[in-house]
């Protein structure tokens, strides 16, 4: 199924022309990977999926994107709806400075209209089970998540996205800051997610591209140049600037 | 802009070439050596399979450090896999020579059964679709690397030319002739065998290239030419 359209998606930054008629479709459960070299324009893209680029001034955008069927760049869009069906991850996991029960519940509290301190608890324990955390932190749960060590704030990061139950998770470089244990148990992890969400990430690495996703987009200068299965993506492109690019020829 | 990858292919590239031209000359040799009952050349040919071997085994070696330490994509890697199975294809193709050559001791000291006008021209064709198989790896040659999957019928039709001679027209009616002619038949089904490995290098060539499976796939071949 076919969770993400882009149409003649552009969008500048002022005068800068960052995304240039991207037309891309993301399928569901699975692990996209965009990747190409730095201001690519593959970081703008992801963040246009959950509107974050509005945050920026000057932005400007044209073009459709279509989330289940729905215009997300339509000016009618509840954002906060929109941001708590697609979740994002960052480079530098970013924990609330609070316990990591309340990091989690966050989320829910705020979305929730009612919810009882069962539910919460439910909640928690669901949320951490599924990032692998449960056995790690069910005694730690009012400890501070600014204590914990990076690749447990990154998991963090992703249970209290999956508290709020998205449909799409956006993970911009999430391994950057990880070590290769760390970041290979973060990729198990993605596998074991795949089957519930959407996934999208964005890489520098071409190798944690190649192992973790099932397709892959390369982009280069704003423009999308392929996009295809992950296995002919890196066995054989058929673009020669793609081909370039994942063999170190680029530059 | 040249990568030091370039340069490690470029190694390996030459590397496979002289293991091409090795297993060529142990054709040559080994056919040499039965035209002129030649046990000296025969003993060169054994002797050398020693050198073959290495070779093979370096060329193995360097195929894994290279993907283990530069994780090769795209086309890189389509020429380092393909390398290291058109390197197991040309140490077989050594190996079939030394069993020509082995051959060939069996019967060097008995008189000729007849003259050997076939089995030669067998052998050129071998030699050759061996030669083109590795030009079109080096060039990275499509049409080269498909005029070997051609050649292979004439290599089948000699092959069974020997075959019907040596059967009809010696075994059947002599049978005193039998152990000399069956080892003139193996000799032959040595060298058809030598073609299907040189077809096997063609179309990892052409995978190497262009990245599509010829192999089991006749019709893909049918289809692009």
């Amino acid at each position: 199924m076919q969770k993400i359209i882009t149409k003649n998606l552009n969008l500048w930054y002022g005068s800068f022309a960052a995304l240039k008629n991207i037309n891309a479709r993301i399928e569901a459960n699975r692990i996209t990977a965009i990747i190409g070299p730095s201001g690519c324009g593959k970081s703008t893209l992801l963040r246009v999926f959950n509107r974050m680029n509005d945050l920026i001034e000057g932005v400007r955008s044209t073009g459709e994107v279509l989330i289940d069927g729905e215009n997300i760049l339509d000016t009618q869009t509840d954002l906060v709806a929109l941001r708590k069906k697609v979740g994002m991850v960052f480079q530098r996991p970013n924990p609330f400075p609070l316990s990591v029960y309340e990091n989690i519940v966050f989320g829910e509290k705020i979305h929730a209209e009612r919810v009882t301190a069962d539910q919460l608890d439910e909640i928690v324990e669901r949320s951490l089970k599924d990032v692998l955390l449960w056995d790690e932190l069910k005694d730690k749960l009012n400890t501070s998540a600014l204590r914990l060590s990076l690749e447990q704030k990154q998991r963090l990061c992703i249970a209290r996205l999956i508290a709020v139950k998205p449909d799409v998770l956006l993970m911009d470089e999430p391994c950057s800051t990880l070590d290769p244990q760390a970041t290979a148990r973060v990729e198990e992890l993605m596998r074991e997610l795949k089957s519930r969400y959407t996934i999208i990430i964005v890489t520098h690495n071409m190798q944690q591209a190649a192992r973790v996703s099932d397709d892959t987009g390369f982009m280069l200068l704003g423009e999308l140049i392929e996009f295809g299965k992950t296995e002919q993506i890196f066995t054989a492109p058929l673009d020669k600037r793609t081909e370039d690019y994942i063999t170190g020829r680029y530059g | 802009m040249e990568r030091h990858l370039d340069q490690e292919l470029k190694e390996l590239n030459k590397d496979i070439l002289k293991m091409g031209a090795w297993a060529e000359e142990a054709i040559f040799k080994s056919i040499e050596a039965l035209k002129n009952r030649d046990k000296e050349l025969v003993q060169s040919v054994i002797n050398n399979d020693v050198n073959i071997d290495k070779l093979e085994l370096d060329i193995d070696e360097k195929c894994i450090d290279l993907i283990a330490r530069y994780q090769p994509m795209a086309k890189d890697l389509r020429f380092i896999t393909t390398g290291m199975k058109i390197n197991a294809e040309l140490e077989r193709i050594a190996d079939i020579a030394v069993d020509i050559a082995q051959r060939t001791l069996e019967i060097a000291d008995k008189p000729f059964l007849k003259p050997l006008v076939d089995i030669p021209k067998l052998t050129s064709v071998a030699q050759e679709m061996v030669r083109m198989a590795i030009d079109s790896f080096v060039k990275g040659d499509i049409a080269l690397a498909k005029k070997v999957l051609l050649s292979d019928s004439e290599a089948d039709q000699l092959r069974n030319i020997i075959q019907k001679e040596l059967v009809d027209d010696y075994m059947v009616k002599d049978g005193a002739c039998a152990p000399r002619a069956v080892q003139l038949l193996l000799i032959a089904r040595f060298l058809e065998r030598i073609c299907d490995h040189t077809t096997n290098i063609a179309e990892d060539v052409i995978y190497m290239v262009q990245a599509e499976v010829v192999r089991h796939h006749p019709e893909r071949l049918e289809k692009d030419s």
